[in-house]
């Protein structure tokens, strides 16, 4: 970094002391929750009151509600009075310093899913001249888009600006009742992602959470809410594609996806989140509530998930058919190794007639790790015609590891076509010394085999994004071969 | 270049190879031929460093070095290519893939820069060519929905690219038609040159009809119980395994 870093460090110390008294507050914020806080959440973020009300009516329902017990995954107990609900942004005078400063198997890691110096920096948090650009580059991006009449900002942005399209569509997908975890979001959420693509427009760029993660520390509780109005196409590439640490061990966002009539949504995932050490050690919980709704005729959602972090992932992104001839979509690749636990899956629900919905899942499992399918497929009565086909792989590497597949089928509907495969295998012997035999190294070829296994669902991400994703499999998988 | 001294194998417990003598030398092609189960495969499997066998007895010494201080793709990087009996399928994997991943890591573990995709593809389709192979198997992924002669074909593609100094072939010649054969026997001796060795494992003289061997050995219940010039193959062609394995278990029963 020459010279005209110094100049860049100077204008972002002036920007973060713009912002300071109102941060210095914030950081203040007890641990613990109620009413109170609530209230705190709301009026420091100036919103309307609407915001409020929802968020306390969520937060009464909450104090009703119960951790859900039903899924495979095993955690200690989560004390939520000792988590502080509001995530400010971290300070800059809190994160390391420099790359020096940063651990240095978090560096090795960067470094083999080769993320570009800056960029490292810039995930390791370090306070850097690359920060600024990168706010930079995202305000550059938002005015191309708003040309376009496309709205892409922070939720806190879209309260205050675009109340009307927030009261209008936020907790339609997902309500606040829903459960215990999109509840408890729906009282605290800090902050998040909010896009609105209007009639007929073709969003020209993949949107992308990237900046605004840069932008903005948002913490556990994030909301994503993206509406495709009538014939509107978008493609949203959520996450990071490289390690995040993250001290945090509770991670409850929810994502809610509109699509009206003839409107199509795709919305992909790398998540990478802290999967905790060799032991099972730490570690993000990363409990997760993702819905769309093929709410017009027409109308087309499709999910990909690539989940290789985090010490358990609970989340089950899934498509309302509401619309007929509506389309909705679930590719996944969950990967799990040393401790890691994973219930992850879908579920398609078809109202409208002529609904169309394609599950298919690959489930790897490495060392102790523990991965569950779990997946439901409704058809309601009034679902005339309405077809499903899921494929649910699971793929075993090792001799400790565990794969479950748990099917739901649901079909009222006489005229409806479901078909559901599933297999199971273990990385063979046979395959390994093949690849092995050519002189390919053991730990390359198992990233070769797993990704071949994977393909069908790399294919559905955008071309930069499959490429890390094969990378992110090839690190994750590091120390999974004896 | 290669020499197997007294070698001991078993798998579970039961002992396969029971003292295999053989010396290789560069330039030389050999056929190891036998009954099924006199140890053919385990022996091309061994060299290749398959870690389901435990070498209970006995060394193999590969360009003066202990062979079994190798891990399989050291060997392989170190020009060990063994053609497989039962070519395995891995789904989703591209068939250009993984030779272009093997390629490089042996030219990579030769101090050779990468070959990029053009220079690599050139270099193929040349290969591809005198295998008699159609392209379009390169695009699918490894040997998945190949027919048997295709399998064979691509594992004698493999071996023209990464040119390997001592080739073992295991009934290769296995299950091909009349015409798969010829056109895989051209592959392997096209392959033949001074500097490289050659085992040919196989059940039937037929392949012998194409690749004149220097040598060709008849192992019976786990011995090299017979050497001999390519008159031996033909012998054994007449008269069948029967009288090997009789003389064999005599020796054996002597011992």
């Amino acid at each position: 970094m020459g010279k005209p870093a110094v100049r860049l460090d100077e204008l972002i110390d002036q920007d973060y002391r713009q912002g300071f008294s109102t941060m210095l507050e914030t950081d203040t914020v007890p641990r613990g929750l109620g009413e109170d806080v609530i209230r705190l959440i709301s009026a420091k973020k100036n919103e309307p009151e609407f915001m409020l009300d929802w968020r306390l009516r969520a937060y009464r329902h909450w104090l009703t509600m119960r951790e859900p017990q039903w899924s495979t995954v095993r955690h200690p107990p989560i004390d939520y009075q000792d988590i502080s609900y509001y995530s400010a942004p971290k300070s800059r005078g809190d994160g390391p310093r420099s790359l020096a400063d940063v651990d240095p198997e978090l560096l090795r890691t960067y470094e083999k899913l080769g993320v570009p110096l800056q960029e490292r920096e810039l995930l390791a948090g370090v306070a850097v001249d690359a920060v600024f650009d990168s706010v930079s580059v995202a305000t550059t991006f938002k005015d191309k888009l708003a040309g376009l009449g496309i709205i892409f900002c922070s939720f806190s942005e879209a309260v205050q600006e675009h109340p009307e399209l927030v009261r209008q569509y936020l907790g339609s997908v997902v309500p606040y009742s829903d459960n215990y975890f999109a509840t408890l979001n729906s009282a605290v959420f800090s902050d998040g992602s909010f896009c609105y693509i209007p009639p007929g427009v073709r969003c020209p760029m993949e949107l992308s959470t990237y900046f605004r993660i840069n932008a903005r520390n948002t913490g556990q509780f994030e909301r994503t809410l993206i509406i495709a109005d009538r014939g509107a196409y978008v493609s949203y590439l959520e996450g990071c594609t490289a390690p995040m640490r993250d001290e945090n061990q509770l991670h409850a966002a929810v994502v809610e996806l509109i699509a009206l009539d003839d409107a199509q949504i795709k919305y992909a995932t790398v998540q990478n989140w802290y999967p905790g050490d060799k032991d099972g050690k730490g570690g993000i919980y990363n409990f997760v509530t993702k819905r769309g709704d093929c709410r017009g005729a027409n109308s087309r959602i499709s999910w990909t998930q690539v989940e290789t972090g985090s010490a358990i992932t609970w989340k089950y992104p899934s498509v309302i058919l509401q619309g007929d001839n509506a389309v909705g979509e679930f590719h996944s690749v969950a990967l799990t190794n040393h401790y890691q636990q994973a219930d992850t899956g879908t579920k398609m629900i078809h109202l409208g007639r002529n609904t169309k919905s394609t599950i298919i899942s690959k489930g790897i499992s490495a060392g102790h790790g523990h991965n569950a399918y779990r997946g439901l497929v409704r058809v309601a009565k009034s679902a005339e015609g309405a077809r499903n086909y899921t494929q649910c792989d699971s793929l075993l590497l090792g001799d400790r590891c565990a794969a479950h597949t748990f099917p739901y089928i649901e079909v009222k509907n006489p005229t409806a076509r479901v078909e559901h495969e599933a297999s199971t295998s273990r990385i063979g012997e046979d395959q390994l010394f093949y690849c092995q035999s050519r002189g390919i190294a053991a730990e390359e070829a198992v990233a070769m085999i797993v990704n071949g296994f994977c393909k069908e669902v790399f294919k559905e991400l955008p071309m930069e994004f499959a490429v890390e994703a094969q990378k992110l499999l090839g690190v994750s998988l590091e120390g999974s071969i004896a | 270049m290669l020499e197997i001294t007294n070698l001991h194998v078993s798998v579970d417990g039961k002992e396969i190879l029971r003292g295999i003598d053989l010396v290789v030398q560069a330039g030389e092609v050999h056929a190891v031929m036998g009954p099924n189960g006199s140890g053919k495969s385990t022996l091309a499997q061994v060299l290749a460093g398959r870690d389901s066998y435990t070498v209970s007895a006995g060394s193999v010494r590969y360009d003066g070095r202990d062979l079994f201080a190798l891990s399989p793709e050291e060997r392989a990087r170190e020009g060990i290519f063994l053609a497989f009996q039962y070519p395995v399928e891995i789904p989703g994997v591209a068939n250009i893939y993984l030779l272009k991943a093997a390629l490089n890591a042996q030219r990579q573990h030769r101090g050779l820069p990468e070959l990029d995709a053009v220079d690599f593809l050139a270099l193929v389709r040349d290969q591809l060519k005198r295998v008699g192979m159609d392209e379009a198997l390169l695009y699918r992924p490894v040997n998945q929905g190949f027919s048997g002669g295709e399998k064979k074909r691509n594992e004698i593609l493999q071996m023209a690219v990464l040119q390997p100094k001592l080739a073992i072939l295991d009934e290769t010649d296995s299950g091909l038609d009349i015409d798969a054969l010829k056109a895989v026997a051209d592959g392997i001796e096209a392959m033949r040159r001074p500097d490289r060795a050659i085992i040919l494992v196989t059940h039937y003289q037929r392949l012998l009809d194409y690749i004149v061997p220097n040598q060709v050995h008849v192992l019976a219940q786990g011995r090299i119980a017979r050497s001999g010039g390519p008159e031996l193959a033909r012998e054994l062609e007449r008269r069948g395994y029967a009288w090997v394995e009789a003389a064999a278990a005599g020796t054996g029963a002597a011992a």
